[in-house]
């Protein structure tokens, strides 16, 4: 075999992927299905085991000071490089000083602003040697913080914290992520990489955990097309895709049958009011609007139950948050209709009369569309005219990016990292590419910057609880569904454990014959 | 003749700096750039990533970057594929293409041809219905519905061929992409080639040819080549195509070729990308227009180019 590989049977798992990645630059990267291939190819401080739980990483252990300001990891001893080099602590340095460098441009720095200083550093303000890590020897790494940040350490495992090989990068510039050439320190790593055909990834002998590792090649193959990936999937040529064509999710369910895995996945799906503007900075005309759409017709008919209804704006699934819901949650359908008239009409709109117009922007795609028209369909009985513009995604995204005019428009949000600061955070008044309502509520923006502060995290998780439960309020965001994480996972493949991330770290998982 | 192709070749310059610049233009005033999501960036992040692309050039200037690298054979960064340039990505997904689509031109002329002369020869019979009824049919059918059916049927139903993926280049995994790419262009040279040799069938100088008693097989051959002209226009523009592959076919059966770049390329508003194709698409394009009137030289004594 080529590569001197000894000649006996190699476990291949050919790993359908729902997008082509745009590099394998862990710190360039943005995609769901880039972090996938990441998580294969590198390891950060702390990483995610097979149910996404934090676990040590290239760190062995940690401590954190009293103030939660100052974390110091120690590396493990045997953490390596594909290439045999040792990882240290100085390739951390590296590493975060790189991804924050504003020359390089990387789209998601702003997620490591909780480090000291990172912020300024990102933005020209201050030098790289500001950025608050140091390497206190070859293994002991020291990060301060600009404030105790709870979830630091789920922060840790983010592809944007993995540290890169210095001397390659040196030595190749950017085509250090050529295969032959990247070095990477995670249980992989890479072999060839074609373009829209596959991306092969051998196992890396000097992981540390390399004898666990079960799967000695895998294949990423990139499928957009949904409808081709089922077929490869029931023609075997792939062993697992990690979405379906929600059209056809009846047959899917009666043919394939548990090979269908959908879960709670944390993200959700909703719809931006422009408060900016009358009518829409009146909440009565929000609440009445999110009041009116029958959440569980959306999530069973129109994504054939793929979704699931949202009446708070922080999905399930973040350990002792208990989810804020909307007061009219226990109301019937019927008597939500109602009490929407009734806030319309004060807010002076009449059914037989002065009628509500709403604009509703969404980007192209197929649901997306459906989604609408149904909206479209249920605001009717409240007495609103809607009328549906659709654009194809960087059109629409530019233009609420851009402080577009609109109405309502359509947009999602899915979790970074495994805290409801995560969510909560796009409704700060401050936040200005992502809070595309405008809205800007003191009381909210106080309780959510309170909470950063807060090293208890029982009672900063009240405090964000409370912040959601004014929002939920106010809907300037109108959240209309949860994601649920959709994948087809073939009976060979063991492992596979369903979780809120949807993560499945290759080394965890098994291919029988 | 040399004179001619020289000056044909001549002329393709102004036309590609033309349809460079008028893509470029057309480009850039579609609303949105290549780095608005839906997981929006933040605003420093995103003056850090027009910094790095030369973006934040005003038009002009990102105009004349753009002609000076073309000059230079340098197609530009990809941003919707960052690890290679597009000279890089078009130098390995081209074969693949032309591949497929080489195979795919040669089973259209083939049998597109073939079955339009038999369905002339025998008009009314009930070959001659078959020709013309599947020609229409597959002249209609889309291709992102021939593809997904054929790769349901001989994959998923029968198992007789891959579903899709180009399986390190196995004969197997090309089947289905040939065809599917082939369908249309089969009808459309069988309609041209049928309708055509039916005219040239009832021409003076195959009545004439038939009056001297020539065997019917050397009458057809005279009547052939008097009726490649329409099948041989349609030639350059389908060859072009069909070598640039297509972005249905390429993404149903997993081909890593070009094809799907021009329309990924314009959502993701990955400038260099869509210009990219425009050169590529337009080299084609003139270059087998050219071939094409070279050929009519040959079939049509008539015509001569000096």
């Amino acid at each position: 075999m080529a590569l001197g590989m000894p000649a006996q049977a190699l476990t291949v798992y050919d790993r359908g992927n729902a997008g082509e990645p745009e590099t394998l630059d862990p710190h360039l990267v943005s995609t769901v299905q880039e972090a996938n291939l990441m998580r294969d190819l590198f390891e950060g401080l702390t990483a995610h085991d097979a149910r996404a739980e934090v676990t040590p990483g290239a760190a062995e252990r940690w401590e954190a000071s009293d103030d939660g300001r100052t974390w110091t990891f120690m590396l493990r001893p045997d953490a390596r490089w594909s290439n045999g080099d040792p990882v240290t602590a100085e390739d951390f340095v590296y590493s975060l000083r790189r991804i924050l460098d504003p020359a390089f441009a990387a789209k998601y720095a702003n997620l490591l602003y909780p480090i000291l200083n990172a912020e300024k550093v990102n933005k020209g303000e201050a030098p790289k040697e500001a950025l608050g890590i140091a390497a206190r020897d070859a293994r002991t790494l020291e990060i301060r913080l600009e404030r105790p940040t709870p979830y630091f350490l789920e922060l840790l495992t983010h592809q944007t914290t993995y540290p890169v090989h210095r001397a390659s990068i040196e030595r190749f510039g950017r085509d250090w992520v050529k295969p032959g050439r990247m070095v990477t320190n995670g249980a992989y790593r890479l072999a060839e990489n074609l373009p829209n055909d596959h991306i092969r990834l051998e196992k890396n002998p000097f992981f540390h955990a390399a004898s666990e590792v079960a799967i000695d090649v895998v294949n990423y193959v990139p499928l957009e097309d949904r409808g081709a990936a089922l077929r490869r999937f029931q023609t075997s040529e792939i062993q697992s895709y990690d979405d379906v064509p929600a059209e056809q999710i009846a047959f899917i369910r009666r043919t394939l049958g548990d090979q269908l895995r959908i879960a709670p996945y944390v993200g959700v799906y909703y719809y931006a009011v422009n408060v900016r503007k009358a009518p829409f900075a009146d909440p009565r005309v929000r609440r009445a609007l999110s009041m009116a759409l029958d959440r569980e017709f959306i999530a069973e008919k129109v994504w054939a139950g793929t979704m699931l209804p949202a009446y708070g704006w922080v999905p399930p699934g973040f350990d002792g948050y208990a989810p804020v819901e909307a007061s009219w949650r226990a109301m019937s359908q019927l008597e939500r209709e109602d009490a929407a008239l009734a806030l319309l009409k004060e807010a002076g709109f009449d059914p037989d009369g002065q009628r509500l117009e709403v604009e509703i922007r969404y980007n192209s795609g197929e649901n997306h569309q459906n989604t609408a028209t149904a909206i479209a369909d249920m605001w009717k009985a409240i007495g609103v005219d809607a009328r549906l513009i659709n654009a194809d995604g960087k059109t629409h995204y530019a233009h609420l990016q851009n402080r577009g005019d609109f109405d309502v428009a359509r947009a999602a949000w899915i979790a970074d990292y495994r805290d409801p600061q995560n969510f909560l955070f796009l409704g700060l008044s401050d936040n200005v590419g992502f809070n595309y309502p405008g809205w800007n509520s003191p009381p909210y923006d106080a309780l959510v910057k309170a909470s950063d502060d807060m090293a208890d995290p029982a009672e900063r998780l009240a405090t964000l609880r409370k912040a959601e439960a004014i929002l939920v309020d106010e809907q300037p965001m109108i959240p209309i569904l949860f994601y649920a994480s959709k994948a087809l996972v073939s009976h060979r493949l063991k492992g596979w454990e369903d979780n809120v991330m949807d993560i499945h770290p290759t080394r965890y998982l098994r291919l029988e014959p | 003749m040399i004179a001619f192709v020289l000056r044909r070749l001549l002329w393709a310059i102004p036309t590609l700096f033309a349809v460079v610049t008028l893509s470029f233009l057309l480009m850039r005033f579609t609303p949105g750039g290549p780095f608005n999501a839906d997981q929006a960036l933040a605003p420093a992040v995103l003056e850090n990533l027009k910094r790095a692309y030369r973006l934040d050039q005003p038009l002009i200037v990102q105009y004349g970057d753009y002609l000076a690298r073309l000059l230079q054979g340098d197609l530009g960064p990809s941003y919707s594929y960052r690890d290679f340039t597009v000279t890089e990505l078009f130098a390995r997904a081209l074969p693949y293409s032309l591949q497929i689509g080489g195979a795919a031109l040669i089973l259209a002329l083939v049998l597109g041809v073939g079955l339009g002369a038999l369905a002339a020869k025998r008009q009314g019979s009930a070959l001659d219905a078959a020709v013309t009824t599947l020609s229409g049919l597959g002249l209609t059918v889309p291709s992102f519905v021939i593809a997904p059916l054929l790769s349901l049927a001989f994959a998923v139903w029968l198992g007789w061929l891959p579903a899709a993926g180009w399986g390190q280049g196995a004969l197997s995994h090309k089947v289905l992409p040939v065809v599917a790419l082939a369908l249309p262009q089969i009808a459309a040279f069988a309609r041209l080639t049928r309708a055509a040799t039916i005219e040239a069938l009832k021409a003076d100088h195959i009545r004439t040819a038939r009056a001297y008693g020539l065997p019917e097989w050397r009458v057809t051959a005279h009547a052939l080549r008097a009726a490649g002209g329409p099948a041989l226009s349609y030639l350059g523009p389908a060859a072009a195509a069909l070598l640039t592959g297509s972005v249905v076919v390429e993404t149903i059966f997993g081909i890593p070729g070009v094809g799907r770049y021009f329309v990924l390329g314009a959502l993701n508003r990955d400038y260099a990308l869509v210009m990219g194709t425009v050169v590529l698409v337009g080299v084609f394009v003139v270059l087998f227009n050219l071939l094409v009137d070279l050929a009519y030289a040959v079939l049509d004594p008539r015509i001569r180019h000096d």
